[in-house]
């Protein structure tokens, strides 16, 4: 980035962060900034770290920018607990949250155009450049809703949703047990178990996998979902009838993905299992399958995510009374939306978890792998 | 396959053995005739017990074949039989008036709108934040993780917030759904692009380059025939998912028409034969958009030159 507007940019926020001493800061009555001298120090300071950090350049002016964003983001937080601040903030406040989205913005720029030498180091930059940038996107968040007083009912706070999911981590434990321990879990594992089985056993039958391709290709692009009703009827409403929705979803992609593995060893490899007089058996427990973990862990990511949709869908079809969907449904329909965050955080940090887990497994598994080297 | 192989000479059954064709779609034939004869067994099996209760409850006598008979033409069985759903599919596309609401036809228009609507915003915007990541650096290392990431949580369990959210604001109807929709579907299509747009060699912009293109150019001419294969692999993912998003939103919301709310009406009132009828429509829809979008890149690629 060109350095003169960065520097521009840096001042601007410096001048952000001071007017907020001039401007109101409310439209109500409340104590000014320079009433309050922790307050007033943090925000001279920020004004000062972007200051320093618009006459320097390099690794140094990211530091001191970072150092002024955290002075003036921590200062409009303490601001918020304020009640005539919350709700009814102005022109003073805003300018200060503007001078840290424009500091907090110029610092993920200028880090993203850092080209780091060593290995670590540049891991340690890809992790922290969308981390920021998250991390901005949250403050943002946090400050636009209560800055502007938006009424919980529509969209809670991070933070409302962060202590709800803290003071009731019982009632989110019961329903990871219930959805993911039991529903998704289970299901995920018959699902793929039994594509794998029938990719292996059609593989052994050519006419099998040719007349199996086609319709696995058709059903994976199904709306496979909808059957949950179909199976709640079957299976009654605790997590039986889950675990077969997950199933079914995770059959196909499974089935398709293991028979496209299992058929990528190249004819070279075969003849030379041939030449060992390698029966059947050996070939695929030597050759196909490892030449075709690729493929199926491919498949298992791919299910990792569908099966947890498929578990809360099927739970709006009727539960007993736990797990992720059901409190999703009941408590937007009670409008409890801080709670609705929380279980979609519980859910979102369960997909992730697992897909993490997948990844990890195929890390290990898959070492030899082109796309693994470096 | 027997009474041809006895009708024609030995050397023709075996020509039409190896025919094109017969190789190719006698597996798909055979499997789905297997399907079938298992899924009447398994009606069969899992209606009896309903069937026999049935007749002993009224106290008449019955033979095994009118019991079997029962099992396929139960009014609420457990698993109705291939031919019941389509007959039942059948009636209800073209029994009624497209408009009534017992007609399958008005469901799936209402679903397909809001696809259609859901699909064409999320490939706009699929497609306009892969033009912005490939053109920013900063986008590309701050945005790109995080598109990702959203791909491993279950969004679809966001459908109901966001219904309630959008309705709270006064919007209602057809926009929510389609939001849902567009919401599911960009991330294929943004990935997809992503990769696409990159997917010219250093040797081509380089090329570009000593042209003196500019970045529109460079895109006009380089990137975006490139991407297009990359395109109609991630829409025909894309707009499946997007079905599958509208038929999700439709259920938490009590929503009255649309094929998410047939199927919540069957499973509230134990119609399952109309449940099988409504998953099979949505089936229908399901490959006949993926065929539209099939179609539209066999014109485009013809368009573009590629050969056939």
């Amino acid at each position: 980035m060109n350095p003169r507007r960065r520097r521009l940019g840096f001042i601007l926020a410096a001048a952000g962060v001071l007017s907020a001493l001039f401007l109101p800061l409310s439209s109500e009555a409340v104590a000014t900034l320079s009433a309050q001298p922790l307050l007033l120090a943090l925000t001279l300071a920020a004004a000062l770290l972007f200051a320093a950090s618009a006459w320097t350049g390099g690794s140094r002016s990211i530091a001191l920018g970072f150092a002024g964003v955290l002075c003036a983001a921590a200062t409009t937080l303490v601001l918020l607990r304020d009640p005539g601040i919350g709700g009814s903030a102005a022109a003073g406040f805003w300018a200060m949250v503007l001078a840290v989205w424009l500091g907090a913005g110029l610092c993920v720029v200028e880090l993203a155009s850092q080209r780091p030498r060593g290995d670590g180091a540049r891991r340690a930059l890809n992790l922290a450049v969308p981390l920021l940038f998250g991390a901005v996107v949250f403050y943002l968040w946090e400050v636009l809703v209560r800055g502007f007083g938006v009424p919980p009912v529509l969209m809670p706070s991070p933070s409302a949703a962060a202590i709800r999911f803290v003071s009731s981590l019982p009632i989110l434990g019961q329903d990871f047990v219930q959805t993911f321990v039991r529903g998704v879990l289970i299901g995920y594992i018959i699902g793929c178990g039994a594509g794998l089985l029938v990719a292996i056993v059609a593989q052994r039958f050519s006419f099998l996998g040719r007349g199996l391709l086609p319709l696995g290709n058709f059903f994976s692009a199904l709306p496979l979902v909808g059957v949950a009703p179909i199976m709640v009827m079957w299976f009654g409403f605790d997590w039986p009838s889950k675990a077969a929705v997950v199933a079914l979803v995770t059959f196909f992609p499974m089935l398709v993905n293991a028979l496209a593995g299992l058929s990528a060893s190249g004819h070279m490899e075969r003849d030379l299992m041939r030449s060992y007089g390698a029966d059947h058996r050996q070939t695929l427990m030597k050759l196909d399958l490892p030449a075709a973990l690729p493929f199926i862990f491919n498949a298992l990511k791919i299910n990792a995510t569908l099966a947890l949709i498929g578990a809360i869908v099927a739970e709006f079809f009727g539960t007993p009374t736990q797990g992720i969907g059901f409190r999703i449904s009941t408590e937007a329909g009670r409008m409890a939306i801080d709670m609705v965050w929380a279980e979609i955080a519980l859910a979102a940090i369960a997909g992730m978890a697992f897909y993490g887990l997948v990844a990890l497994a195929e890390r290990a598994t898959t070492f030899w792998h082109p796309s693994y080297r470096t | 396959m027997t009474s041809s192989t006895f009708a024609l000479p030995a050397s023709a059954a075996g020509a039409l053995r190896h025919h094109p064709l017969v190789v190719r779609y006698a597996p798909i034939v055979t499997i789905v005739l297997a399907l079938i004869a298992i899924w009447y067994v398994a009606a069969v099996m899992m209606n009896l017990s309903l069937v026999r209760g049935g007749f002993e409850r009224e106290e008449t006598p019955y033979t095994v074949s009118e019991l079997i008979a029962g099992t396929m033409s139960a009014e609420r069985p457990l698993l109705p039989a291939p031919h019941q759903v389509i007959a039942a599919f059948v009636d209800s596309v073209f029994g009624y008036a497209p408009t009534a609401p017992r007609s399958l036809v008005y469901h799936s228009t209402v679903t397909l709108s809001a696809t259609l609507l859901g699909f064409v915003l999320g490939a706009l915007f699929g497609i306009g934040l892969a033009l912005m990541i490939v053109h920013s650096r900063v986008l590309e290392k701050s945005l790109l993780p995080w598109i990702i990431c959203s791909q491993m949580v279950p969004i679809l369990a966001l459908a109901p917030i966001f219904i309630v959210v959008l309705g709270a604001i006064g919007l209602q109807g057809l926009l929510p759904k389609s939001i849902i929709s567009a919401y599911l579907c960009f991330f294929p299509i943004t990935i997809g692009m992503v990769k696409g747009f990159t997917a010219p060699d250093p040797m081509q912009l380089d090329l570009m380059r000593t042209w003196s293109a500019t970045p529109r150019q460079v895109l006009a001419k380089l990137r975006w025939p490139a991407a297009v294969p990359y395109l109609f692999a991630s829409l025909k993912v894309a707009i499946t998912i997007s079905l599958i998003g509208a038929i999700v939103a439709e259920l938490p919301t009590g929503a009255e028409a649309g094929i998410g709310a047939r199927l919540l009406a069957g499973s509230y009132y134990g119609q399952t034969i109309q449940i099988w009828a409504a998953l099979l429509a949505s089936a229908v829809l399901a490959s006949g958009l993926i065929g539209l979008v099939d179609m539209t890149e066999r014109v485009v690629g013809l368009q573009m030159g590629a050969r056939p």
